[in-house]
Order: structure tokens, then C-alpha cells, then sequence
């Protein structure tokens, strides 16, 4: 589904990804695991199609040329990104921004949008699955949310589009063990034949609960080492020393 | 793109910028006292009234317009302008709606203010002004049943003079300044609203003006009294068709609340803004006041100013009873080259008085967007309390946000506090939403929407959804 060549990108003439390859098969899960300002947000940020970036290579989603893509369409096409920081939007119901958020991607493939009341039914549902509080949902968007509360929010958002393609940036961090958990319940429900992953994080726990097909690590912009899950456990060990 | 084409990429800018053609009936061009007696007379006003104007245009004479403000325009002609303008069909006047002209109903309906049966089914009294007169009044019947007065201002003019004479200028005297004073010199139609002691109005009120005709200015008059007890909602919309002229609206709306009384008024303005580089579009000026008489009385303004090349104009409470509330929501939004000074006056003359100011401006494009109130406590007003927030949102960086509070304070009593903000749209925000798979102007809509919550929330939900949405309207092409 996804073919990442040679992907380059630039931002205030710094190289940040330098030459980045990768392929991902539908219902794959690949952990991305790398150190500290190697690129990791960058990569999911150039892939949901975020501007400001100077980018070069190939990336081939559905045999579409993704780069071409504004990020709207990236999401209408089935890309969600779990940001790293969520941001907080004041006076946006949070219910509402799920809904209109929802229904722009249900519209933008023709399915039929959901009322008010399917959507309430739904978001119940997937809330009560991720044991969600519901009263936080009619909360401002992030705003006051605990650092956990907003990371399961964006869970939340993923199991309610249903996307092909999760990114998901350490959503882990900042998790405690019960939410940890919950979280990674959530993530192996959705995976499917159709739903693939690329779950950034630095620690080998998570992939402890989500057993990742691959595991490859990003330094100085590349990926220089790609294995199975056990690649996770020999870098807790060894750290990236051994790898730059 | 051919001349059609382009006509309707602009009327998708504007979509209430069509005009109706009608034949009408017009006063001789200019300002002058026979043109005032041609008002008077084709109204059939009593002389008392006409008498009234003249004052007003005598003491007009020795008025200057005031030139304080943020927004400069050019010098208006004021002898370049038809003070009255008015479908031919209504020499006659219509005596029900059946008998109104089809042209007209055709426009309102266009505008999605339904006269006939619809208006039923949204359980809404409307008053229609079209350009100089009002064409409609509906649920007139059902309000009577009650008590309630709720007609055009020339019809209360002659059917209920013993209230127009006693109000009339009781908040905003003749002598007030230079757009008022004409307002009250050449005003031609508006509403007339009186609540009677104890009632609840069952409805919620509402008159839609429209300016059709060219060359004109529109000059309405408002006046609403809700005695002891009682309760109104009242909501104005305004839209006008696209020219490159830009035309004058000088409005005067006063209200008064008796002993407990509560007069909630909300305007949608969304008249004409002019095109994106700035060409025609209508300068607002308009003078609006409230007048708190009675004991535990309140006002409340909410405004949503989304159109209008300038919009100019201070929607004031006078909390003259002691325990009276006054509040002031409002949105004002500015995009390309658009105007805005807007804001309230909130005089505390009574003990316990209270006031609210709740703000929020929107700047996109070139636009220019200034708060300016006054908060004046007088000596006696012992333990009176305001609060006033004004926030700004900039979108990109050629446009302007300014906040000017005045306060007076002359009792130590008092207590006022005041919070300012002024913010971006941010980038992340744009992204987060756009992941989500909203599309830029989505996105915008939603945040600006959020910002603008408290005052949304003030609207009667039927139109709170109409705002909404046109205040998503009023910002596309605002961010690139
Ligand atoms: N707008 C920018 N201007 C300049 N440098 C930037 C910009 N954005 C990111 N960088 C730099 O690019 C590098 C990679 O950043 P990125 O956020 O992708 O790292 P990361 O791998 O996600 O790190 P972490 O594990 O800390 O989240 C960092 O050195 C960062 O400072
Ligand atoms: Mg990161």
C-alpha cells in the first residue's frame, strides 16, 4: 500500500530526512524506534503532507503518488496521524470536531453522512472500548486535557475513521500502564488485512502489547537497520550506539 | 471567464447580492426640508411628527459629521442621495400578504425569509423593510391576542401615537449627533415594538432589511418598549445587493425597559461588504441605545457583524434603574478590505447596576478591526460591577486588531475588570484539522467558530445556525 523511495526532506535548508526507504503491505504493523531529533515526526508529518517541508523521492500509496496530495485528501484517503502533540482548539466541542471530522471523510467518499444521533451511539461505542471517559468528550478540544487524556483522544479518533494507514507518534509516552494497555487493545482491534501501522516509539514495552511485523531504526534521517519485533529488544539492550 | 461567468463567481461571494428589478416610487433627490415633507406626507404622518423632523434637520444644520473614528471614508453627498425609496406597488398599501406584489415575496423568499405559511411553521413573527417601507408583518393576529403591538414604525405612528410621542427620543435625543440626527430628520420605516406589562412575548421577534434600491440610503427607526414585567427577543437581519456605489445606512434603534422588564436584541448584519479589493459595499453607521428605566430591568445586545464596507456603531445600555443588568455580546468580523469600529457604551447611573462586555473581533486580509467602549460609572452608582473581555483573531499579518477601553469611574464602590487578548490561527491548528480531514476554510470555520462560542451561544438557536454558518462564509479565500 505503501512504497516510501528515496524520500528526502528539507526544512530552513536543514536536511532532516536524508534518503528514507520503506515499504509497508496492507495489514503490516512496523515500529519505527530511532533517538531524539532523527526524524521520526518529521517522517509522519511529510507523510499526512504537512507544509513547510522542501521534499524529494518517490512515496506510492494505492499507487497514487501521495507527495501530490494536499492533506485533506490524505485523510479523505485514509492516513491518520496521531500526533505527538495534540493541539488544543478553544470553543470546539470535542464531540463536534469528531463528528465534522467524521463526516468530512465520509463525505468525501460518498458514503452517507451520520446524524447526530448515530454519531453519539458510535462514539459511545468506541469510547466505552477505549474506557473513555464520555464527559471529556463534551470538553473543549484538548483544552485542560492531561497529558494521557489527549493521547487516548487521538486513539479515539483513529477507531472512529477507521483509517488504512495509522502513524502513530509516541503515542505511547506519557501513558500510564492501565492506559497503555487499553491503548494497545484498541490498536489490535483495528488491525485487519486492510489496516496497516507505523507505530513511532521509544520504548520496547509497546511492542510488547502490539507485536510489530518489523521493526526498523531511523538515525540521522535513514534507516539503517530493519528486523523482526526481537530487533526492538537487542536496541533496549544495546541502545543506538552500536548502530551510528 | 465571460461577463456571466464572472457575475456569478461574484454572486457566489455574496449570495444575497442579487437585485430586484421593481418599479418605485421615490422622493426628489437631495436633502432638504421638502423633501422631509414628502417623507411626512407620503406616510400621511400626523403634523406633530413632521414638526419633530424639521427640528431634527434644523438642528442638523449646525451639526458636523464626526470624524474620530478608525475607519476614514470619502466625503458623502448628501445631496447626491434619494432619502426614500419604495415599491410602486405600495402606494396602495396591501392590506394582507396575498395581496402583496409576487416580486416581492419572490425576493424575500430568495433571501430564505419566508412571509407566507412557512413563516408559521418556524413559530417567527417577521417585519420586512424594503429599502424605505415595510411590506409585511406576520403573526400579527396571534400577537394582539396578547396585548403585544408589533407593526411597521409609520403604522404605530398613526395607530399608536400616544407611545411613539412619549419614547420616541427618549434614549437617542434629536439633538444626539450628526447620524442620528438625520436618522431622526428623514427616518422612513422600521419597527415598533410594545410589550405590555406582564407578558412574556410568546415569540420570538424578528425584521429583515433589505436595501434594494440604488442612489439610496437607508434610514429605519426601530423603537421597542417592554413594560413591567415582560419580556421580548427581538433579532434583525440586514443584506443588500452588489454595487460598486457604496451606500449609506444610518439606523436608529432605541429600547426601553420598564420596572423588571428583559429586552434581548440580536442583530445579523450582513449587509454588502464590497468586493475583494475593496469596491462599494455599505458604510453602517448606526446608532443604537438602550435605556435600563426600570428597577431590575436588563438589556442584552448581541451582534454578529459580518458584512458592510464599514461597519461604525455602539449598541449602549443607560442602567439608569438601580439592580438593572446591561450586556453586550458581539462578534465583529472583517475581511479584505472591510472596516469595523464597534463596541458599547455602558453607563451605570444606578445602584447595584451591573454590565457584561463580551468582544470578539476577527481580522482576515487587509482588513481593520477596532474595539472601542466606554465604561462610565457615575458618582451615585454605588457597587456597580463590569466586566468587559475583548479578544482578537489575526489571520495573516495585513490586517489589524485594536482595543480602545475608556473607562470613567467616579465611585469607589465600583468594581471593574478588564481582559484583553489578541491571538493567531496557528499553523498546527490549521494541520490538526486538515488531518482530520476538514479542508482549509472547514478548518477555519470551526476554530473561528470556537472562538467565537460565548457569543454564539447568546443567539436564539434558530438563528445561531444561520450565524454559524455565515461566519465561516464571511472568512473563505481568507487563508491561502
Ligand atoms: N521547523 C524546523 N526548523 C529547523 N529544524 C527543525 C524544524 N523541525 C524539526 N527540526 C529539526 O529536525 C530534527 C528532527 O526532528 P523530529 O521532530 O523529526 O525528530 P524526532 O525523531 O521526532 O525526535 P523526538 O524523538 O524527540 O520526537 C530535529 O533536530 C529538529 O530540531
Ligand atoms: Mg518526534
Amino acid at each position: 500500500m505503501l512504497q516510501i523511495k528515496d524520500l528526502k526532506a528539507k526544512i530552513d535548508n536543514k536536511e532532516i530526512l536524508k534518503g528514507l526507504n520503506l515499504e509497508i503491505k496492507p495489514g503490516e504493523v512496523h515500529a519505527i524506534m530511532g533517538p531524539n531529533g532523527s526524524g521520526k515526526s518529521t517522517l509522519s508529518n511529510v507523510l499526512s503532507g504537512k507544509k513547510g517541508y522542501t521534499v524529494s523521492g518517490d512515496v506510492t500509496y494505492f499507487n497514487e503518488n501521495l507527495l501530490e496530495l494536499e492533506i485533506e485528501e490524505r485523510a479523505h484517503k485514509g492516513i491518520f496521524l496521531a500526533f505527538q502533540y495534540p493541539l488544543e482548539i478553544p470553543g470546539v466541542n470535542t464531540n463536534i470536531f469528531l463528528k465534522t471530522s467524521l463526516n468530512a471523510v465520509k463525505k468525501a467518499n460518498g458514503e452517507k453522512e451520520l446524524d447526530a444521533i448515530e454519531f453519539l451511539k458510535l462514539v459511545k461505542k468506541k469510547a466505552s472500548e477505549l474506557k473513555f471517559d464520555e464527559n471529556i468528550l463534551s470538553r473543549q478540544l484538548n483544552v485542560g486535557f492531561s497529558g494521557g487524556e489527549k493521547k487516548k483522544n487521538e486513539i479515539l479518533q483513529m477507531s472512529i475513521l477507521n483509517p488504512k494507514l495509522s502513524i502513530l507518534d509516541e503515542t505511547d509516552s506519557g501513558l500510564d500502564i492501565d492506559a497503555l494497555k487499553i491503548v494497545s487493545d484498541g490498536v489490535n482491534a483495528s488491525r485487519s488485512k486492510e489496516s496497516s501501522f507505523l507505530i513511532i516509539t521509544h520504548y520496547q514495552r509497546l511492542l510488547e502489547y502490539i507485536k510489530p511485523d518489523f521493526v526498523h531504526v531511523l538515525i540521522n534521517g535513514q534507516i539503517v537497520k530493519s528486523g523482526g519485533s526481537e530487533l526492538a529488544l537487542e536496541l533496549e539492550n544495546k541502545g543506538y550506539e552500536s548502530l551510528s | 471567464m465571460d461577463a456571466r461567468e464572472k457575475e456569478i463567481e461574484k454572486l457566489k461571494d455574496y449570495k444575497y447580492g442579487f437585485s430586484t428589478d421593481i418599479e418605485n416610487t421615490r422622493a426628489p433627490k437631495g436633502l432638504n426640508e421638502e423633501v422631509i415633507k414628502f417623507i411626512s406626507n407620503i406616510k400621511k404622518e400626523p403634523k406633530w411628527m413632521l414638526d419633530w423632523r424639521l427640528k431634527a434637520f434644523e438642528r442638523l444644520k449646525q451639526l458636523k459629521e464626526p470624524n474620530w473614528q478608525k475607519p476614514k471614508y470619502p466625503k458623502i453627498d448628501y445631496q447626491g442621495l434619494y432619502y426614500y425609496s419604495a415599491p410602486k406597488s405600495m402606494d396602495d398599501k396591501p392590506k394582507s400578504l396575498d395581496e402583496l406584489d409576487p416580486k416581492l415575496l419572490e425576493t424575500y423568499k430568495k433571501l430564505g425569509i419566508p412571509l407566507q405559511e412557512q413563516a408559521r411553521l418556524n413559530g417567527i413573527a417577521v417585519d420586512a423593510v424594503f429599502d424605505s417601507v415595510s411590506v409585511a408583518t406576520t403573526f400579527k393576529g396571534e400577537l394582539n391576542k396578547k396585548g403585544i403591538i408589533f407593526c411597521s414604525m409609520s403604522e404605530a405612528i398613526r395607530e399608536h401615537p400616544e407611545l411613539v410621542k412619549k419614547y420616541l427620543g427618549s434614549v437617542i435625543p434629536l439633538t444626539d449627533h450628526y447620524f442620528a440626527t438625520l436618522n431622526s430628520a428623514v427616518f422612513t420605516d422600521g419597527s415598533f415594538v410594545y410589550i405590555p406589562e406582564g407578558v412574556r412575548c410568546p415569540m420570538e421577534l424578528s425584521t429583515y432589511f433589505r436595501i434594494n434600491a440604488t442612489e439610496t440610503g437607508q434610514f429605519e427607526r426601530t423603537l421597542i418598549i417592554a413594560d413591567k414585567g415582560s419580556y421580548v427577543s427581538y433579532l434583525e437581519g440586514c443584506t443588500a445587493p452588489m454595487r460598486d456605489e457604496n451606500q449609506l445606512h444610518a439606523a436608529n434603534v432605541e429600547l426601553i425597559a420598564l420596572d423588571d422588564a428583559e429586552i434581548k436584541y440580536s442583530t445579523v448584519q450582513n449587509w454588502y461588504p464590497g468586493d475583494k479589493d475593496g469596491v462599494g459595499g455599505i458604510y453602517n453607521f448606526v446608532t443604537k441605545r438602550g435605556l435600563c428605566k426600570g428597577k431590575n430591568s436588563k438589556i442584552s445586545w448581541t451582534q454578529v457583524e459580518t458584512g458592510s464596507a464599514i461597519t461604525w456603531k455602539y449598541p449602549s445600555c443607560i442602567l439608569k434603574g438601580d439592580n438593572s443588568v446591561g450586556e453586550f455580546y458581539s462578534i465583529a468580523i472583517t475581511n479584505n478590505h472591510q472596516k469595523a469600529d464597534t463596541g458599547t457604551k455602558m453607563i451605570h447611573l444606578g445602584k447595584n447596576t451591573k454590565s457584561k462586555i463580551i468582544s470578539k473581533g476577527i481580522s482576515a486580509g487587509f482588513a481593520d478591526n477596532t474595539y472601542r467602549g466606554l465604561v462610565d460609572i457615575a458618582r451615585n452608582a454605588d457597587n456597580a460591577r463590569n466586566f468587559t473581555q475583548c479578544d482578537s483573531l489575526l489571520m495573516g499579518n495585513k490586517c489589524g486588531a485594536h482595543t480602545v477601553p475608556y473607562i470613567k469611574n467616579k465611585n469607589s464602590s465600583s468594581n471593574i475588570e478588564h481582559e484583553a487578548t489578541t491571538s493567531k490561527i496557528s499553523e498546527e491548528q490549521l494541520f490538526y484539522c486538515n488531518q482530520r480531514g476538514l479542508n482549509q476554510e472547514e478548518a477555519v470555520s470551526l476554530i473561528v467558530n470556537g472562538f467565537c462560542k460565548e457569543v454564539l451561544q447568546q443567539l436564539p438557536m434558530e438563528f445561531a445556525v444561520e450565524a454559524q454558518k455565515l461566519v465561516g462564509i464571511s472568512l473563505e479565500g481568507s487563508v491561502g
